[in-house]
């Protein structure tokens, strides 16, 4: 079984501030680390690989400072790591993102599953799994919170809302997971000490026999504002709040 | 500007084929809405014609239960058929994986949740939130067709026009086998709380002590006739509540008119679930707590003191 992971550097977003003067939130400069679901992605891939064995190549598109998350996914338990890096790719959205990595991913040979992350916590999108699915030509699991690993197929939950949907597919899969799919493991000392002796490669476009003339953003952000709240933001103290809070309701809802 | 809307779920094809009419009337271009299912209105396709569709596809054969790579095949035979620059697609549950995977097929960029899209300079934008709530981003579309899921309550529904008239025609596309199937669909065992639609939602968080607490809650709620909703701990990390319950950034999405936040800090992920509420109101006891720049109202107490009394007052 030949799994590969995707894993994402993203800005810690629990970080993020607003400058009070351009009520622009501030992103350059803030710590960056590994999106919270790929965890739940290489944890999945770990388990998978447990049960039916092969190896786990976790990947990126990204900087050299990628090195660091796929360093995190090899001490956890992947075998190698991949970094797709090119002085081409500049300010790339999902869609050229998806370009990239999926060719990256077919330059590894065959695979059988492509496991990632539901959605990365900066732009929360969501798209790379359908993505894949489709450039790929595999078949596709979005957002499951329960997978079992079979020999030949996955069979897959998915949290609908008010139902819980059974997917049922035969390798090879592309499949984004929840948080709830897994807890990640921790690695120990001794993992994160040997993952530096793990291989991992950085691949420029040329690599991957990928043509950058097809990878130009489509779609170009024009701003970035802090979300105002205009609310009145009375604030009610003392033996009388409850009543006079009361009031408010009743007169709202006009009861 | 040609506009393609397509979803299955009525509700949101409506308000997003409200959207696209004042869109294309501002532009003189036209409408088509794509229906997935059988049709079940008499004649065929007038509900869409009626909240502004000037043509509507019926996909032949019906697609009757949803199927990702039927879905896909029959929505590119219909951007083939009509050649829209905008496609706007519900961001359902089966919406956010099919709008994509369309965007994929078509070799185009693709704007997930967006809570506004306009013509403007000549460029088409749309809104969405990112980095967690910290910031609204807007996008201008560079290439054509723009495909853009949008989530379900984000344009008011129109008042149907019962004098529109407008084109009825088959989509025929090749049915794929599919590579994932759709095995089996139970419904929860949990007992059902539809947030989403509620016009109350009275939410908890980590300022309940302890789960025999949330009668308060309970309480409040029968009240007022509001579901409950919750905070990320109450949810994820106490299990008082079902993950339905959850409220936030990666929970579900409130728009009620009402939300009473107890016990709630205001988390950015939080806030990003409930912002849009019509009246917010907030009772913490912490007087700096963010939940308050957010609220019309609040209280800052001791919540045990404070709700008994309300409750009692709103009887």
């Amino acid at each position: 079984m030949n799994i590969v992971v995707c894993i994402k550097r993203v800005v810690d977003v629990s970080q993020v501030k607003v400058d009070e003067r351009t009520k622009e939130p501030i992103i350059k400069g803030i710590a960056q680390k590994t999106s919270d679901f790929d965890k739940n992605a290489v944890e999945a891939a770990i388990k998978t690989k447990e049960k039916l064995g092969g190896t786990i190549t976790a990947i990126t598109v990204g900087e050299a400072s990628s090195a660091e998350n796929i360093k995190e996914a090899l001490a956890m338990g992947a075998d190698k790591g991949v970094i797709l890096s090119d002085p081409s790719y500049v300010n790339l959205d999902s869609h050229n993102v998806s370009k990239v990595l999926a060719q990256g991913i077919k330059s590894l040979g065959q695979v059988d599953l492509v496991l990632l992350g539901e959605a990365s916590i900066d732009s929360y999108s969501g798209q790379m799994v359908s993505r894949l699915a489709e450039l790929l030509g595999f078949g596709q699991m979005t957002a499951v919170r329960a997978i079992k690993a079979e020999k030949d197929k996955m069979v897959c939950e998915k949290d609908m809302g008010a139902t819980v949907r059974e997917l049922e597919g035969a390798y090879p899969l592309v499949i984004s997971v929840t948080k709830e799919v897994n807890e990640p493991r921790l690695p120990t000392l001794m993992q994160i000490l040997g993952a530096g002796r793990k291989p991992l490669e950085t691949k420029g476009a040329p690599a991957i026999g990928l043509d950058v003339s097809t990878i130009s953003p489509g779609i170009e952000m024009k701003g970035l504002k802090a979300i105002t709240m205009q609310r009145k933001k009375v604030l009610f103290e003392g033996d009388e709040a409850p009543g006079q809070l009361a009031t408010e309701i009743k007169n709202f809802l006009g009861r | 500007m040609t506009i393609l809307v397509l979803s299955d779920d009525k509700k949101a094809r409506f308000e997003l084929l409200g959207k696209a009419r004042k869109m294309a009337d501002a532009a003189g271009t036209k409408v088509a809405s794509l229906t997935f299912k059988a049709c079940d209105c008499t004649p065929k396709g007038q509900g869409s014609i009626k909240n502004g569709a000037d043509i509507v596809l019926l996909a032949s054969p019906p697609i009757e239960n949803y199927d990702l790579e039927a879905y896909v095949a029959a929505a590119a035979k219909a951007v083939e058929m009509v050649s829209p620059d905008l496609i706007l697609v519900a961001s359902t549950m089966d919406g956010k994986e099919f709008g994509p995977r369309l965007a994929a097929k078509l070799d185009r960029p693709c704007a997930v949740d967006c809570s506004d899209v306009r013509m403007e300079g000549g460029q088409l934008l749309v809104d969405r939130i990112m980095y967690g709530g910290n910031g609204i981003a807007t996008l201008a579309f560079k290439t054509k067709p723009a495909v853009v899921t949008v989530p379900p309550k984000a344009f008011d529904a129109p008042s149907p026009d019962e004098g529109r008239k407008g084109e009825v025609l088959d989509l025929a596309f090749d049915m794929p086998t599919p590579k994932v199937k759709i095995t089996k669909t139970t419904p929860k065992q949990t007992e059902s709380v539809d947030l989403e639609s509620a016009a109350i939602i009275v939410s908890c968080g980590r300022g309940l002590k302890k789960k025999e607490d949330m009668a308060l809650i309970e309480g409040l709620a029968k009240a007022l006739k509001a579901e409950i909703g919750c905070s990320r701990p109450i949810a994820s990390d106490l299990k008082w509540l079902s993950v339905d319950h959850w409220v936030g950034l990666s929970g579900k999405k409130v728009k009620p008119s009402l939300y009473i936040a107890i016990g709630i800090s205001g988390q950015i992920q939080h806030l990003a679930g409930m912002r849009d509420s019509k009246m917010i109101i907030a009772i913490n006891k912490d007087k700096d707590a963010p939940i308050f720049t957010a609220a019309d109202y609040g209280i800052v107490g001791d919540l045990y003191a404070i709700l008994n009394q309300l409750t009692e007052k709103l009887k």
